[in-house]
């Protein structure tokens, strides 16, 4: 029961991981109709942007390493959400905005172009931007290691209950609730809220709505459909931003830009997103707890029940392979996703 | 209709190579150029010379030896191949300032295999047919040793893995060398150590399934665990690279085993010691030399004091060679500690160099047979001898990370 | 359009007519490329480049595959990796456990062969070659069958959601992989297998599946690069391929000409799989050693960059985008065996000149690529130079930034040519008689439309 509940607990903050991520997905999909696989890569720049500016700052102002500032964590914030914007704009202005008139199939190769590029940029060996006893902390870009981000936040868990297990001989085991988790989770919904807001209260949003809706008769009508685009590409970068920043501070050790995994994680925001129906926001973060359950609740249940009647152990090794069956299974079913309507097709 | 369709009809119907034959040729050729503009690459191709003062032996300044070597640079394991290649570019400039051999400098090529055995068997091919290299030193991971060990094998040439550790590589051919421990003996080290030492009657084991070290390491330990009384209670994997051990850990933590062996990569053991740590399991943890590197400390900081792990060598021995070998490196590095596969870079090298001088030759026969018969070779990693097998026989140490600045400190030796 | 065709008999060739264009004459014209690539080109480029030849062999074979699916269907699959690792498995284990069982020494390379190839030590005709090569065969049917059960859900999605879930789908099958048992290195232990035991098989895992024996040369590669791009042509021009393109120009047009599309998603699906298939076999022979990784996503990626750099639809574009792409990437390690050969590069811009002069001489509109293609050979051996004084200079270590250059290049080619660098056009549409000049006055769109004609890939 305690590692049910732990799990359950985990799976709600990777699941508002995977939310934010998956707003970023299904915003531009909605309104650019492509799949940004450059995405995760941005989400992956948020994290470490978010790393080195605090090693930065900390070496800097020699503030203390263990228990830094609280003001620090926003700074941090704005500093990664600044740097992914301007970085998005710039793909955004570069690559993608010359190919609006072409096939979705070139923009896709470009998005994995761009997503090859900011992986090997990312991981080259660069320039020392801190360095403590001639040792260097952080470099600009971020170089082939994984690197630890400074607790930002104070490492406290805010509920602890044990639970008593019923066997005398497994002692007991406590479900902790800690402030990690509960910061990721409010993070997320305040940004799913707001963004809510920004797309279905504000002019800007009604403005996004109907380029997606039509992108011709919006021009039509007025809006400036190329700025409202490149608004919608930063907005999802910055989004993307906020979940890099998050990451790091709940999973300090990070692997370095070109590791797969983070293709990885990406694909399953994107799957969040699909599975939810792609171009809805309340949809994307449906999705992204679903996807996270799923995975977490098919790694405890395969490896609690399936795993000794096998006598394997590859109940978490195929996390993954839950979260592809459940992407078919739901196109297949209902393929445009959850919360989406189904388009019409048109002769 | 769908986009997707209309889409590419449309820039379809509007083309024709008759009419616009000479415009499609011309911005195939610009890209034809691109293309040819990214050849506007160079190898990493170093011949160090340091200028040394009056006492030191003169630079070697003859034709260079060319040396291959063949690592992960780039990609998901950049940060294995490019500690290698730190290691062995430092011993090679060592060996180049003390004059060489016989008076010539030894040259280092080396190529990129992004962590892919196709590139690794082109990677060899080109250093042995193109570049003509006399030996090669790599790969790091025993997936790419094996891709790339046969070609060695078949061109005569030899080749030194630095730290494969699985069984199989030196078993392509009597070519192969390594100059690192094999599996079933650190995986019967670490056991000895658990029953021994921590007096573990149970254990837990959490490994990287995607990794084969830490997949054969796991399956050693486990063999040699349960030979030295101990039970092997539960066992989970994970993937490299995975953020989130918390299905996994739990499930450990309910077995509460008297050790936790993860033998990954200290790229995933700072998390998981994190998060072991905040779920409550206190046992000690236990791994091999895939946790060696500055970095385990930086990221899990307390959450891994008082774990353990067998390496090649503890950084606090009083040794000179290694204290010497380890100021050098800073120097050289931006004041980086050495990690494992540094250090076994600059043995492989190392050995290689002395095998060279022994030799008298280059032939990739006689060189072989030099390697072969290194014996009580001191290398920072250790005293090594080449076995029969072309293993390296030497002891493990095992090291606690404690004390402050938190690092790895010297424990226990473990002999074969 | 069958029924059409029914009705004239007079227009149907006999069974031995298209025995003989169908089977005979193709596999003379593979036989005949397969020995000209391992006698008479493969002495010239040395071992090294002999390698690299082998490899792009494969990439032009993934290429071609893809093209039925991505180019000809207009479906966007990124999962092919996942089929070149069924093949290449399959391939794997047949050859390798097949020895095992049979002569009880996997690393048999010399299983009665009449003939020895001097510079590997694989043999033509023998036994172990036949394994590979039935290996091959089953590998295309497995992966095929594999892409039918993938083509399935592509009746029901389209776009990016297909795409999504090929790439899904090549994920499972590297994580499945990874599951795999333990290889057995023992004839002795495979055989005491249980079935039970076998229901796993043992793959590798995560380890990979190593000593595989090399068959796979010059000659065996390139012998299935003709055949696949044969193959690959001829479903283009056939009425599959007709159906299949108008799947791609307008999937409810195509359905109200009588088009089945589902039959023929799926067919594209299969098709491409087993081709994909096949070529994974023969990697899995190039090389020793398989691993999961090469059922990942990144190989999947190369596949659609040499697809769609080459041209969507173009099968000799994707073919040649395959082989520049995969030279460069080997080119890029460094510029030595470029300056190395440069007598070879100045031979053959001078050849191709003279071919170019040649051309232009008689007539032929076709001289302008070819004078094209002679500056570039040039133009490699400038940058060779370039660079070299560059490093040499600036001490500047380059080889980091392959991959980055790799990455930019996609993008600009996108920017720059964003049909790909033939569009639907092969290589040899380029090459006919000149053709008059045209009055300025013609508006473009008639005369473009009247051109575009003898270029429609469909029309046989």
């Amino acid at each position: 029961m305690a590692d049910f509940l732990q799990i359950l607990i985990t799976a709600i903050a990777v699941g508002s991981l995977y939310a934010l991520i998956a707003l970023g997905y299904t915003m531009v999909y909605g309104i650019l109709k492509f799949i940004n696989f450059a995405h995760s890569d941005i989400f992956v720049l948020g994290a470490w942007t978010s790393l080195t500016a605090s090693v930065c700052v900390i070496t800097w102002l020699k503030l203390d390493t263990q228990q830094p500032p609280l003001w620090l964590a926003p700074v941090v914030l704005l500093c990664a959400m600044v740097v992914c914007g301007g970085v998005a704009f710039l793909v955004e202005r570069l690559a993608y905005k010359p190919l609006r008139k072409s096939a979705r199939l070139n923009v896709l190769i470009t998005a994995i172009g761009v997503s090859l590029l900011l992986q090997n940029v990312g991981q080259l060996p660069g320039f020392t931007a801190a360095e403590k006893d001639g040792r260097s902390l952080a470099t600009v870009p971020f170089g082939p290691s994984p690197s630890r981000m400074p607790s930002l936040l104070p490492d406290t868990s805010l509920i602890s209950v044990p639970f008593p297990s019923g066997d005398p001989t497994i002692p007991a085991a406590s479900v902790q609730v800690n402030l990690v988790d509960v910061f990721i989770f409010v993070s997320a919904m305040v940004l799913m809220f707001g963004l809510q807001h920004l797309v279905y209260r504000t002019k800007l949003g009604a403005a996004m709505r109907a380029v997606s809706f039509n992108t011709e008769t919006a021009s039509l009508m007025g809006v400036p459909v190329d700025r409202v685009m490149s608004f919608t590409f930063v907005t999802g970068a910055v989004l993307a931003a906020a979940a890099g920043f998050l990451y790091a501070l709940k999973y300090p050790g990070l692997n370095q830009p070109a590791h797969e995994i983070w293709v990885l994680l990406g694909l399953k925001a994107f799957v969040a997103a699909v599975v939810g129906g792609i171009g809805n926001v309340r949809g994307a973060v449906l999705g992204g707890f679903l996807i996270a359950l799923i995975e977490f609740m098919g790694m405890y249940l395969f490896s609690k029940y399936l795993d000794p009647l096998m006598g394997t152990n590859m109940g978490t090794n195929l996390r993954d392979v839950y979260v592809f069956s459940v992407l078919i299974v739901v196109l297949l079913v209902k393929p445009s996703g959850l919360l989406g309507t189904p388009v019409r097709e048109k002769v | 209709m769908t986009w997707f369709s209309r889409s590419l009809s449309g820039p379809r119907s509007e083309r024709s190579p008759a009419s616009r034959g000479a415009r499609n040729v011309l911005a195939s050729v610009a890209a034809l150029g691109a293309c040819a503009l990214a050849l506007g690459m160079a190898p990493k191709s170093i011949m160090p010379s340091t200028p040394g003062d009056s006492m030191a032996p003169k630079p070697a300044s003859g034709a260079p030896i060319l040396v291959g070597h063949y690592g992960s640079l780039t990609g998901p394991e950049a940060t294995f191949g490019q500690s290698t290649s730190e290691g062995i570019r430092l011993a090679f400039k060592e060996i180049n300032a003390a004059g060489g051999i016989d008076g010539r400098p030894i040259e280092l090529r080396e190529y990129d295999t992004k962590g892919e055995p196709k590139e690794a068997t082109l990677a060899v091919t080109r250093l042995i047919k193109s570049d003509k290299v006399v030996a090669v030193l790599g790969e790091v991971a025993s997936g790419l040793s094996l891709a790339g060990g046969p070609v060695c094998q078949e061109a005569g040439v030899p080749m030194i893995s630095p730290s494969s550790t699985n069984v199989r590589v030196t078993k392509v051919g009597d070519m192969i060398f390594r100059v690192c421990f094999i599996d079933p003996f650190q995986g019967s080290a670490c056991a000895k150590f658990a029953t021994g030492e921590l007096k573990a009657k149970t254990a837990a084991m959490l490994y990287d399934q995607k990794a084969p070290y830490s997949v054969d390491l796991a399956k050693e330990f486990k063999r040699a665990f349960k030979k030295l009384g101990g039970d092997v209670v539960i066992e989970q994997t994970y993937t490299g690279g995975d953020g989130d051990f918390t299905t996994q850990l739990t499930s450990i933590r309910a077995r509460k085993p008297d050790v936790l062996f993860v033998p990954g990569y200290y790229t995933d053991v700072g998390n998981i010691a994190l998060q072991a740590r905040k779920l409550g399991i206190t046992c000690p943890m236990l791994g091999g030399d895939g946790w060696d590197s500055e970095k385990l400390a930086e990221v899990a900081g307390k959450a891994i004091e008082g774990s353990f792990y067998s390496n090649h060598y503890a950084p606090d021995q009083p040794d000179e060679q290694v204290q010497t070998f380890i100021a050098k490196y800073k120097a050289d590095y931006k004041g980086k500690t050495p990690d494992g596969l540094a250090a076994l870079g600059y043995d492989a090298a190392m050995i290689l160099a002395d095998s060279m001088k022994r030799a008298g030759s280059l032939d990739g026969k006689k060189l072989r047979d030099a390697i072969a018969a290194t014996k009580d070779f001191k290398g920072v990693t250790g005293v090594i001898t080449i076995d029969a097998n072309r293993d390296a026989v030497k002891s493990a140490v095992i090291v606690e990370m404690k004390g402050s600045p938190l690092g790895p400190k010297y424990r226990a030796t473990v002999t074969p | 359009m069958s029924a059409l065709t029914d009705l004239i008999p007079a227009h149907r060739p006999s069974l031995a007519q298209s025995l003989f264009a169908g089977v005979v004459v193709p596999s003379l014209c593979a036989i005949g490329v397969g020995t000209l690539m391992q006698f008479g080109v493969g002495p010239v480029l040395g071992d090294y480049w002999t390698s690299v030849g082998v490899q792009v062999g494969i990439a032009v074979m993934l290429a071609v595959s893809l093209n039925i699916v991505n180019g000809f269907t207009g479906q966007f699959s990124i999962g092919h990796a996942g089929f070149f690792a069924i093949g290449a498995y399959i391939g794997a284990g047949v050859s390798y456990y097949g020895a095992l069982l049979i002569w009880n020494d996997a690393s048999a390379m010399a299983h009665g062969a009449p003939l020895v190839w001097n510079n590997s030590k694989s043999w033509l005709f023998g036994a172990g070659e036949w394994l590979m090569i039935g290996g091959a065969i089953l590998g295309a049917c497995v992966a095929a069958a594999f892409g039918y059960i993938v083509g399935l859900p592509s009746l029901r999605l389209r776009g990016d959601y297909l795409a999504i879930v090929t790439l899904g789908f090549g994920e499972i099958v590297r994580v499945l992989l990874q599951q795999t048992r333990p290889q057995v290195f023992d004839g002795a232990e495979l055989r005491e297998m249980s079935a039970g035991e076998l229901v796993i098989p043992p793959l590798g895992g995560a380890t990979g599946f190593s000593s595989i024996p090399k068959y796979a040369n010059l000659w065996w590669v390139w012998l299935f690069v003709a055949v696949v791009v044969f193959f690959a042509y001829r479903v283009k021009v056939s009425s599959t391929g007709r159906a299949l393109l108008s799947i791609r120009e307008d999937e409810i047009a195509a359905r109200a000409m009588g088009v089945n599309i589902t039959k023929y998603k799926v067919r594209a699906f299969v098709l491409a799989a087993a081709l994909a298939g096949i070529a994974g076999a023969l990697y899995a022979h190039s090389g020793n050693v398989l691993q999961p990784r090469d059922a990942g996503f990144q190989r999947s990626f190369d596949c659609i960059i040499f697809v769609v750099l080459g041209g969507l639809g173009s099968i000799s574009g994707a073919a040649l985008a395959a082989v520049a792409l995969s030279i460069m990437t080997e080119a890029l390690r460094g510029p030595e065996p470029i300056l190395e050969n440069w007598i070879a590069l100045l031979i053959l811009t001078a050849v191709i000149s003279i071919v170019a002069a040649i051309l232009r001489a008689v007539g032929n509109r076709g001289w302008r690529i070819t004078l094209l293609m002679a500056v570039t050979p040039l133009s490699i051996l400038l940058l060779g130079l370039a660079s070299k004084f560059f490093t040499d200079a600036t001490g500047i270590n380059l080889a980091d930034y392959r991959m980055v250059v790799y990455a930019l290049l996609l993008i600009v080619v996108m920017l720059v040519r964003p049909n790909g660098l033939f569009g639907l056009t092969e290589i040899w549409e380029y090459f006919g008689p000149e053709r008059a000049k045209k009055p300025p006055t013609t508006p473009p769109t008639a005369s473009q439309a009247a051109a575009a004609a003898p270029t429609e890939g469909s029309r046989p």
